[in-house]
């Protein structure tokens, strides 16, 4: 009897270190593969551009030419840049406190059936359409925008920033939507963040008579810090390479301007727009160029989210 | 947006019956221009009841279709500007108009009603280069002398994807303003001095509805849906016109279609009083050598269906069919250039 059970043990476990190899390599191949088809991707891009490369070389990232008339095709990739990067600017500064704020009220202050019902509401949100966000955007937002916004942020404060005539569409509008679409993504990953610290070391601290924003500030914050870099920068993703709700309320213009009141364009609604009918080799080469920067960028914020994270993790002495 | 929804519907639904379409005897299809995507949907609606011959067009753009008429993945292809008489012998291909619609500036000018502005293409250029700031400048003023012209800003809202309404545009522009000719150019998509782009006709049509004091361009159809106020305009011929039918008409009869290589005529400031100035042809692209000269037959017995019997359907949809002249020209193309095995498809 004895026997035949560690005969049984063994064949079990036996069995299992195979499941676990079997297992293992499947996971490894899986990974492997993630990083085959990021680097097709780059390759893919690299060579689809390549003659827009060679044409234009560095002058393509730091021109603010857009001009695909044939036989005068000109490119410059300046203005979708910009227009990218300052509508993520304008929905980080937006989303990070408001999103920062709920997710702390959910977690700390709210009473749980409220918790409830807003927390499912915001994973409703995370989960609309971006051409939702776009049409929602245009006949509802922008009407709005142009109506009171512009007009409020034109007169009261005004100067260079604020200027022109108030069109409703632009990069500001661009900008709040944007907020509004990754809102939901950075709450909901900052609640679980905060709902993540163990209920002892707050209640110690409130044993203790802090406040709750002594609680915040000064126990939940170091603690969560490192997960709440993490959820900014699943937003920032997210806007950065946001098309469709851009396209509808950007304005789409290849032009740079310092008034946020203006129109302007990103690299993924240059894209959405222009690749049906970009018939010219040229043309068609200098759009995958943009595709190529738009990938260059998300690897550049990658690597920098990476860093900080890593700075962080010391400065916070690895609780983080 | 409704329309987007409903192309997308149809799409999505003919893709689905292509996956299913080999067991049919006889199933066509095509890709390109959205522009004259409701007509073409509608004839092939019709024409499948009639005869069981199913057609699937998917409107992906002008672009996309000169691509895959290229590549040989659909039977033909559809193209808002017509290709030139060299890219067609390096390909293979021979072009024909289909179908011809109109372009028109509309406004959203607080004050004035619909079709009351008139324009010249002079002022028209003027307006889209940036030169002309205000909706009372002196210039429109002069033409509008009964008008009472507010003191505000012009936005110029235009197509900021590649479009054949685009290049119908621009290419009028461009006949009649120096300036524009030099220094903007003609294509399905330029470098705007000046404005705010939309996303498609529809884009287009919400940015002027929603900005006032704007001006924009759409197809006519798309104008008539949404009821904006279009704007009348002074033609070639120093006649003012407004956009309908009839003009579009006139535009398409005052063409020299014969003396065109590759018919590849741009309906743009024609001669002739009653000539909208902004109108244009839609073209088809086939390959000379067709590989299959039964289907090939079928195709162009389609075409000719569409030409014969087409028109009172087109102009429901506010488009203009080819003038029978034109139609007959076509078709001997047909007779002379398109083959099967040597042995031509059209009898």
């Amino acid at each position: 009897m004895h026997k035949l059970s560690t005969i049984k043990t063994t064949a079990s476990s036996r069995d299992q270190t195979r499941a676990d190899l079997l297992f293992r390599g499947f996971t490894a191949l899986c990974a492997i593969g993630l990083i085959l088809i990021v680097v097709g991707i780059f390759i893919e891009l690299l060579m689809n551009s390549w003659p827009a490369i060679k044409k234009f070389g560095l002058s393509f990232l730091v021109s603010q030419k857009w001009n695909p008339v044939p036989g005068i095709e000109e490119f410059g990739a300046l203005s979708s840049i910009f227009g990218t990067l300052a509508t993520t600017a304008i929905a980080m500064l937006i989303a990070t406190p408001m999103s920062l704020v709920i997710a702390i009220f959910l977690v700390e202050l709210a009473p749980p059936r409220m918790a409830g019902i807003v927390g499912g509401a915001i994973e409703l949100l995370a989960a609309v359409p971006s051409i939702i966000y776009g049409m929602w955007g245009l006949f509802v937002f922008a009407p709005f925008m142009q109506d009171h916004i512009q007009p409020f942020l034109g007169e009261v404060i005004g100067g260079p920033l604020f200027e022109g005539p108030p069109m409703g569409i632009g990069i500001l509008t661009a900008g709040i939507i944007l907020a509004l679409m990754i809102l939901p993504f950075i709450t909901a990953v900052a609640r679980d963040v905060f709902l993540m610290i163990p209920n002892v070391v707050k209640e110690a601290s409130h044993g203790m008579g802090a406040t709750t924003w002594e609680v915040t500030y000064k126990v939940v914050w170091p603690y969560c810090i490192h997960g709440i870099v993490g959820a900014l920068f699943l937003g920032l993703g997210r806007a950065i390479g946001e098309t469709m709700a851009i396209t509808f309320v950007i304005g789409n213009d290849h032009s740079i301007s310092a008034s946020v009141f203006s129109a302007g364009t990103s690299i993924a609604s240059t894209l959405a727009n222009e690749f049906t009918e970009a018939s010219e080799p040229i043309y068609l080469s200098a759009l995958f160029e943009l595709g190529l920067v738009l990938f260059g960028l998300t690897v550049v914020f990658q690597i920098v989210a990476q860093l900080w994270l890593r700075r962080l993790r010391k400065s916070t002495g690895g609780r983080a | 947006m409704k329309r987007m929804l409903c192309v997308m519907s149809i799409l999505s639904v003919s893709g689905l019956m292509s996956l299913t379409a080999w067991a049919e005897p006889t199933s066509l299809t095509g890709a390109g221009a959205t522009f004259p995507y409701p007509i073409y949907s509608q004839w092939a609606y019709k024409y499948e009841k009639l005869t069981g011959v199913k057609l699937n067009y998917q409107s992906i753009g002008s672009g996309g279709g000169i691509a895959q008429i290229k590549a040989g993945t659909v039977d033909f292809g559809a193209s808002d500007a017509p290709l030139d008489v060299k890219e067609l012998e390096e390909s293979g291909l021979i072009q024909f108009p289909m179908v011809i619609g109109g372009v028109v500036p509309v406004i959203n000018v607080p004050g004035i009603d619909p079709g009351k502005l008139v324009l010249s293409g002079e002022l028209l250029a003027d307006i889209y280069l940036g030169k002309i700031k205000k909706w009372n400048d002196n210039a429109i003023v002069a033409m509008n002398a009964d008008l009472k012209l507010p003191n505000k800003a012009i936005t110029v809202v235009r197509r900021a994807d590649g479009s054949g309404t685009t290049f119908l545009f621009t290419s009028y522009l461009g006949k009649v303003s120096k300036q524009w000719r030099e220094k903007i150019g003609v294509g399905k998509a330029v470098a705007w001095p000046v404005g705010v782009g939309g996303k498609g006709n529809e884009g287009v049509a919400s940015y002027v509805q929603k900005i006032s004091g704007s001006i924009g361009y759409v197809e006519f159809a798309y104008a008539l849906q949404n009821k904006m106020a279009h704007v009348q305009m002074k033609n070639k011929a120093g006649k003012i016109v407004a956009p309908g039918i009839r003009t579009f008409q006139a535009a398409a009869a005052n063409a020299q279609w014969d003396k065109t290589p590759g018919y590849a005529v741009v309906l743009t400031d024609q001669p002739g009083e009653q000539s909208w100035p902004i109108a244009g042809a839609s073209f088809i692209l086939i390959h000379k050598k067709q590989l299959n000269g039964e289907k090939a037959g079928a195709m162009l017995k389609f075409f000719d269906w569409c030409y014969k019997h087409g028109s009172e359907m087109a102009e429901k949809l506010d488009f203009v069919a080819i003038p029978a002249n034109v139609v007959a020209m076509v078709e001997k193309t047909w007779k002379t250039e398109v083959k099967a095995n040597d042995n031509p498809v059209w009898p």
